[in-house]
C-alpha cells in the first residue's frame, strides 16, 4: 500500500502537479463521499450486530450443518458462508476461531482460507456502492452477487479436495 | 430490494432473540452498534479522505489515464457501452488496479468515484444502469492477487506454508468471478427493454 501511494506522488511530482494542493482537493471529496455513505453504514452495521446477537444464523446453521456433512461440505464453515456477505469482520472472527480449533492447515482450515480469499462482503458493497449514489432499483445485482458467493463456497470445497486431499 | 433485505434481517433477529430468550444480548446489541458504527465510520474517514486525496494526485497527474490504457484489453468487453476516455473508465480502472494489488480500503474511494460517474451517465435516477451492475458485481467478488492479509493470519496461527492456498484462491475466485460477470452479462441483455 505504502508502495502504490508513493508511486502516485512521485510520478505527480515528476508532472510538475501542485501535489499537495490537490490532495487537499481529494481529501474534502472524501469527505463528501463519507458523508454520503455514512447513513448505509450505520444502518448495515445495526442490522448485522443484531443478526449476530440474536443467535439466528446458529439456528439456520443447525439446519444447515447436516446437510452440508452429508454433500462432503466441512460444517465448521456453514457459519462463515453465512456470515462473509454481510459482515466482514465477522467472518473474519470466525476464521480466526476455525484456525484456533482446528488448525489453518487442516482441511476444514485451508477451506475457510480459500473461501476468505475468494469471497467478499457482497451487502456490504452492494448497499455502500448503491447508497452512495441513492439508486434504488438495483435489478439483479444482488443475484448475481450472491451466485459468486454460493460458486466461491462450493468451489472453495472443491479446489482444496483436488488440490491437497481431504485429509 | 435493499429495503426488505435490511427489514428482513432486523425482523428475523429480533423473533430469533425472543425465542432463544437472547433478548439481552440483542438489547445490548442494539445499544452498542450506534458506537460501533460510528466507530467504523471515523476509521473510514481517515482512509476515504486519504486515499480520495491520493486519487486526485493521480488524475491530475495523468496516471489514472495509463491505467485506464493498461487495464482497458479487459474493461472495454465488460462496459461497452461506456467511453473509453470517460472519467468512469479512469476510475473503474483504478479501483480494479488497487483491487488487484489487495489495497480493498484504497480501491473503495475510487469504487465510489467511479460510481457517481456512471450515474451522471445514467438516464435513470433511482434505477441501475446495466455498467452499475457489472461494476458492483465486479467489487462483490475477490479479485486479490496476492491475498496477503489472509496469508498474515494463517501464518499467526502457525501455518506451515501460508501461502500454499493461493492456487484454489485463484481458481474458486476467477470461477465465481465468471459466474456472476456471465449472470450479470445475460441478464443485462435480456432485460435492458423491460426496465
Amino acid at each position: 500500500m505504502p508502495v502504490f501511494a508513493c508511486i502516485i506522488i512521485v510520478f505527480g511530482l515528476i508532472k510538475k502537479v501542485a501535489v499537495f494542493d490537490v490532495f487537499l482537493k481529494g481529501a474534502k471529496e472524501g469527505m463528501q463521499i463519507l458523508y454520503s455513505i455514512a447513513p448505509t453504514i450505520i444502518g448495515l452495521v445495526f442490522a448485522v450486530d443484531l443478526l449476530r446477537s440474536s443467535g439466528a444464523i446458529d439456528v439456520l446453521c443447525s439446519f444447515i450443518e447436516p446437510a452440508a456433512d452429508f454433500l462432503g461440505f466441512p460444517p465448521e464453515i456453514v457459519p462463515m458462508v453465512l456470515l462473509r456477505p454481510v459482515s466482514g469482520s465477522g467472518s473474519t472472527a470466525l476464521l480466526t476461531s476455525l484456525f484456533e480449533t482446528s488448525g489453518p492447515d487442516s482441511f476444514a482450515g485451508r477451506v475457510a482460507s480459500v473461501l476468505a480469499g475468494s469471497s467478499e462482503t457482497t451487502f456490504y458493497a452492494i448497499a455502500m456502492y448503491f447508497g452512495c449514489i441513492r439508486v434504488k432499483k438495483i435489478r439483479h445485482t444482488l443475484f448475481a452477487a450472491i451466485l459468486a458467493d454460493m460458486t466461491a463456497a462450493v468451489m472453495s470445497v472443491i479446489t482444496v479436495r483436488l488440490y491437497f486431499g481431504t485429509s | 430490494m435493499l429495503n426488505y433485505i435490511w427489514s428482513g434481517l432486523v425482523i428475523i433477529s429480533i423473533f430469533c432473540s425472543i425465542f432463544l430468550g437472547n433478548t439481552e444480548t440483542l438489547s445490548k446489541a442494539l445499544m452498542d452498534s450506534g458506537a460501533s458504527s460510528i466507530q467504523l465510520i471515523i476509521t473510514m474517514a481517515g482512509i476515504i479522505c486519504l486515499w480520495s486525496g491520493i486519487m486526485k494526485i493521480a488524475v491530475e497527474s495523468g496516471l489514472t489515464s495509463v491505467f485506464a490504457k493498461i487495464f482497458s484489453p479487459i474493461i472495454r468487453p465488460l462496459f461497452p457501452r461506456l467511453d473509453k476516455n470517460s472519467d468512469a473508465f479512469q476510475s473503474i480502472s483504478m479501483n480494479i488496479s488497487a483491487n488487484l494489488l489487495g489495497l480493498g480500503n484504497a480501491a473503495t474511494p475510487f469504487g465510489l468515484k467511479a460510481m457517481e460517474q456512471l450515474h451522471t451517465l445514467n438516464d435513470r435516477r433511482d434505477t441501475a444502469s446495466n455498467e452499475m451492475i457489472i461494476f458492483v458485481v465486479l467489487n462483490t467478488a475477490s479479485l486479490q492477487l496476492l491475498p496477503t492479509t489472509l496469508a498474515s493470519l494463517r501464518l499467526a496461527y502457525s501455518s506451515q506454508a501460508p501461502f500454499e492456498i493461493i492456487v484454489p484462491v485463484w481458481i474458486s475466485s476467477a470461477t465465481a468471478l465468471a459466474v456472476a460477470l456471465i449472470c450479470a452479462c445475460t441478464l443485462n441483455s435480456s432485460k435492458r427493454n423491460e426496465c
